[in-house]
């Protein structure tokens, strides 16, 4: 929302302060050396940011997450918004972020910007996930892909900062001055060719008390470490296991726990009809009733898995007894809002296109997962969570303790594509540790995700335009949706940077603020309008690798070829000649080029092309899909198959890009979702329930459906900050496909995914809710 | 309770625990071996992919009955002693190509590609793209392109 430093010069970094020159507009950027044994900084999180430009209205969720008192006892401590990074006497450096890693990198990332300023080599600097810090409000909260964004100039100024005091600790030490010595590597050398280590230079520097002081960070020019392509930080833990995960970590007396959940969604247990049977069984400890279901601990989660299928309960009914796909598309038909169309010249054509999207489960391969030890005074709760203090906040409610008793470590999470926003398993977690009076390690079976954890809300977008003359005179769009839950704190984050937000956002309700801020028609289409209507509260919902967006473009895309028909025009060059940024149409050129649009393939293959805007920045997809038979039946065990993308380029322009290798794993999971998005990934709805229960149900995107040929262009960027990268790729990939499908069949798909009128699958038994495990895993060995 | 003894990772372990369960979980919650991952428990996602005697399999959906002394388990942590290294071929190739994203699936990923360069070798071909269609395991991060690259990769230096 906020751009920092624009057009204007970072400072000198000749490593002292320059002085204010009249006339010159600079920021001064300050820095906190803390009080400590070995030398500690810190940076204030604001650092960089624009100031809002008027009053912050009171917002009123902020009171339930964050009250006034809060706010003053935190307001008082100088280093309440601080980010710190430590150097220990090993020279290595620390850091806490605190923001969560789920696999896109920006530990990695945060790594890169400490030894870039602090000049040490990478793999001297370690950065973990800092535990839920209520005094960062809204500050500690993964998502909108802001991480790098807001993160950026704060954790640089950190490290800038530590490295001026490791360098005046060395003048000191070596009775040169500062300007005379060379910090590099980790190494500080004076003008005789003497040098001390940071590790040397560690307690030299040490601080007795807080004090600020003001750094210049190295200009772009210089960047040696930003920039440039670097492997993950915790790829050696990856490949070799040791890398743990909630569910890896060992917690005294936290024995595994699952619940038995209720045949339709959200429905809650009357009674257990045999529960001293279930007490009775092999390895079970405890049983409890709980909001959601029937808890069961064990020794193990396969005796768990066990005790779940045994258990007979009496469920009371669901949020949606009844329902189907079709009665809750029949119910956002109703909601639609009506088109505006303004004035037009008689002669105008008009196009009006209306597409439906499917629920989506935005369920990660690793499940909701958590371990809690609650006490009578006091809890303390390990979980992947995005936004740890609402998870701190809830928690506290769940289990009546005051907030500053709860204690939230956030673990690592394995995916989390806007799931882990939502600390559900962390809530339910510590609800059951209360219940059965024990530490418990809580995971929630597979065919728990899609039946009743989050999902991608069903929507429909229409469209609208008209044209006279080789031009398009209007563009409407309603975007309609069940209802997106935000209440993990973007939400509130929006509400509080209201001042920073556009005049024309007064008097829009949350949803439609957060549509309105997201979304971007990147056309010269005349008068444009698009606007959201959200209604049904009773679906568990949350955001799937980006808000609005996939579905959005994917509607505006399949209009836009459309149009492009009407007019006679070739689609990528309809596009060229109406985009109105330069770098979606610098995208657009390079993925033309690199995919050679146009060119000739065999009968049955089609290419598509689209473009998205967002986060600043621009994504265009090319894509070949092959809709020939002998593709499209390909038979393999349990799988959908179906017309395959055989080749797919993608064009990025997320500003100044931090790690361009981790830039394109983004990319690469973003097409990866865009795939699934048009051909193959939903949830059905039918009588009351979701039908999916496995992956072999739910069809995300599997090696056979993979683009054989994959591409990324990451383009250059003059910006001075980077922009969101971790949801970019998805929205021009999903539109991208449904192009090239419209293309292959002739008919614009009305129904997302394609494949979503055939359900290929038996579902699975919904009392016991969760299959057993097979036992003749040895016959597939291979 | 049933005692069962067999091998795990150059180990002879012997577990104190009842037929059925399943190998996955006394990896996991009775040995304390976790680089083998759940995501489904019905051999369907192949995050727990590991190897018994050479071979891909997944423990998920093996009772720990089915074993017996003569049988070996390999899993994630076992691999680069298979060959006597630091690090298998196979996840160089990995930390060369930078796969991982969250790595939740990628244990269970490199023992499938082992396993699966074993095999084609065995039938005296190398790796095919059809090969590379074949894998099952699922990647919810989307790192397919790359996980296609490294077995290439790590094909070539096995
Ligand atoms: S957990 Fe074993 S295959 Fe999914
Ligand atoms: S790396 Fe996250 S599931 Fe594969």
């Amino acid at each position: 929302m906020t751009t920092a430093h624009d057009a204007r010069p970072l400072p000198p970094s000749d490593g002292a302060p320059p002085p204010d020159r009249v006339g010159v507009r600079r920021r001064s950027l300050i820095g906190w050396v803390l009080a400590g044994g070995t030398l500690a900084v810190a940076a204030d999180l604001s650092v960089g940011a624009e100031p809002a430009a008027a009053a912050v209205p009171s917002p009123p969720q902020v009171p339930e997450l964050y009250d006034l008192g809060d706010l003053q006892t935190h307001s008082a401590l100088p280093t309440s918004q601080l980010i710190r990074i430590d150097l220990d006497e090993d020279g290595v450096a620390h850091f806490a972020i605190p923001r969560m890693e789920v696999g896109q990198g920006i530990t990695t990332a945060a790594a890169m910007l400490i030894a870039e300023e602090l000049d040490l080599p990478l793999d001297k600097v370690r950065v973990t996930l800092a535990k839920a810090r209520p005094e960062l409000v809204f500050n500690q909260l993964t998502g909108g892909s802001n991480t790098m964004q807001s993160m950026f100039t704060p954790i640089r100024v950190a490290a800038a900062t530590a490295k001026g005091a490791l360098l005046r600790a060395a003048a000191t030490e070596l009775g040169a001055q500062v300007s005379a010595l060379v910090a590099k590597a980790g190494v500080v050398t004076g003008p005789t060719g003497t040098s001390l280590t940071y590790g040397q230079l560690a307690t030299l520097a040490a601080s007795a008390e807080d004090v600020a002081v003001e750094v210049s960070l190295t200009p772009r020019s210089e960047f040696s470490v930003i920039g440039t392509s670097r492997n993950r930080e915790d790829a050696l833990a990856a490949v070799t296991g040791r890398k743990q995960f909630t569910m890896d970590l060992e917690v005294e007396g936290a024995l595994p726990t699952m619940v038995c959940r209720p045949p339709t969604l959200n429905g809650s247990p009357r009674s257990v009809r045999n529960e001293a049977a279930v007490r009775g069984m092999p390895g079970v400890t405890d049983v409890a009733l709980v909001g959601t279901g029937v808890a069961v601990r064990a020794a193990t989660f396969g005796q768990c898995i066990d005790a779940v299928r045994a258990l007979d309960v009496d469920w009371k009914g669901g949020s949606v007894e009844g329902e189907s796909d079709e009665s809750v598309l029949a119910e956002l038909k109703r909601a639609e809002l009506p088109m505006v169309v303004p004035k037009v010249p008689i002669l105008a054509s008009t196009l009006d296109l209306r597409v439906e999207f499917m629920f989506r489960s935005s369920a990660a391969l690793e499940p909701n997962c958590a371990i809690a030890d609650v006490r009578s005074d006091r809890a303390t709760v390990w979980a992947g969570l995005k936004a740890p203090i609402v998870a701190q906040r809830d928690i506290a409610k769940a289990v009546g303790l005051p907030v500053g008793k709860v204690e939230v470590n956030v673990v690592t999470g394995g995916g989390s594509f806007g799931h882990k926003l939502f600390g559900d398993a962390a809530t339910e977690a510590a609800v059951i540790s209360k219940a059965m009076g024990k530490p418990v390690k809580l995971m929630w079976h597979r065919a728990d995700e899609p039946r009743q954890g989050r999902v991608h809300p069903m929507a429909t977008s229409r469209v609208r335009a008209t044209m006279l003359a080789g031009q398009v005179l209007t563009f409407e769009q309603r975007h309609t949706s069940v209802v997106t839950d935000f209440g993990h704190g973007l939400g509130e984050r929006l509400t509080a940077l209201v001042a920073e937000l556009p005049a024309n956002l007064g008097g829009l309700g949350l949803s439609q603020s957060i549509f309105t801020l997201t979304q971007e028609l990147p056309y010269n289409f005349g008068v444009v309008t698009q606007l959201l209507n959200e209604v049904d509260t009773r679906f568990n919902t949350g955001s799937m690798r980006n808000i609005y967006s996939p579905d959005v473009a994917c509607a505006n895309e399949l209009a836009v070829d459309q149009i492009a028909k009407r007019l006679g025009k070739d689609p990528y060059a309809f596009r060229m000649s109406f985009l109105k940024s330069a770098k979606a149409k610098r995208c657009l050129e390079a993925v033309a080029k690199a995919g050679g649009w146009g060119r000739s393939l065999p009968q049955g293959v089609t290419q598509g092309i689209a473009v998205h805007t967002e986060y600043k920045g621009a994504t265009a997809v090319l894509v070949e899909l092959d809709t020939r038979p002998e593709t499209v039946n390909r038979k393999i065990r349990d799988a959908v198959t179906g017309p395959r993308v055989t080749k797919a380029v993608i064009a990025v322009d997320a500003g100044l890009v931090v790690n361009p290798r981790g830039l394109e794993a983004q990319m690469m999971g973003g097409v990866a979702d865009g795939i699934a998005l048009a051909l193959t990934s939903s949830n059905h709805l039918e009588d009351g329930h979701f039908l999916e229960a496995s992956w072999d149900n739910y069809f995300y995107t599997r090696q056979w459906n993979v683009p054989p040929e994959f591409r990324c262009i990451v383009m250059p960027s003059d910006e001075e900050l980077p922009g969101g990268a971790g949801e970019a790729g998805v929205a021009a990939s999903v539109a991208a496909v449904a192009c090239a499908y419209a293309r292959a069949t002739g008919k614009v798909p009305t129904r997302f995914p394609v494949n979503h009128g055939t359900v290929s699958f038996t579902p699975k038994s919904f009392v016991p809710p969760v299959p057993e495990s097979p036992v003749d895993g040895l016959s597939y060995v291979s | 309770m049933p005692q069962h003894t067999f091998t795990v990772n150059g180990e002879r372990v012997t577990v104190d625990v009842a037929d059925d369960v399943r190998l996955l979980w006394v990896l996991r919650d009775v040995l304390k071996i976790t680089g083998p991952k759940y995501g489904c428990g019905i051999n369907v996602c192949k995050a727990c992919t590991s190897h018994v005697n050479g071979k891909a399999f997944n423990p998920c959906s093996v009772p720990v009955s089915d074993l017996g002394p003569d049988d070996e388990v390999t899993t994630i942590e076992g691999l680069p002693d298979t060959v006597d290294a630091e690090l298998h071929p196979m996840q160089e190739a990995w930390l060369e190509r930078d796969v991982a994203q969250c790595g939740y699936c990628q244990p269970g990923q490199i023992m499938a590609a082992v396993a699966l360069v074993k095999k084609v070798r065995a039938e005296g071909r190398s790796i095919t793209d059809a090969d590379l269609d074949g894998i099952r395991n699922i990647c919810r991060c989307g790192t397919y392109t790359r996980i296609r690259e490294a077995i290439r990769e790590g094909a070539s230096r096995m």
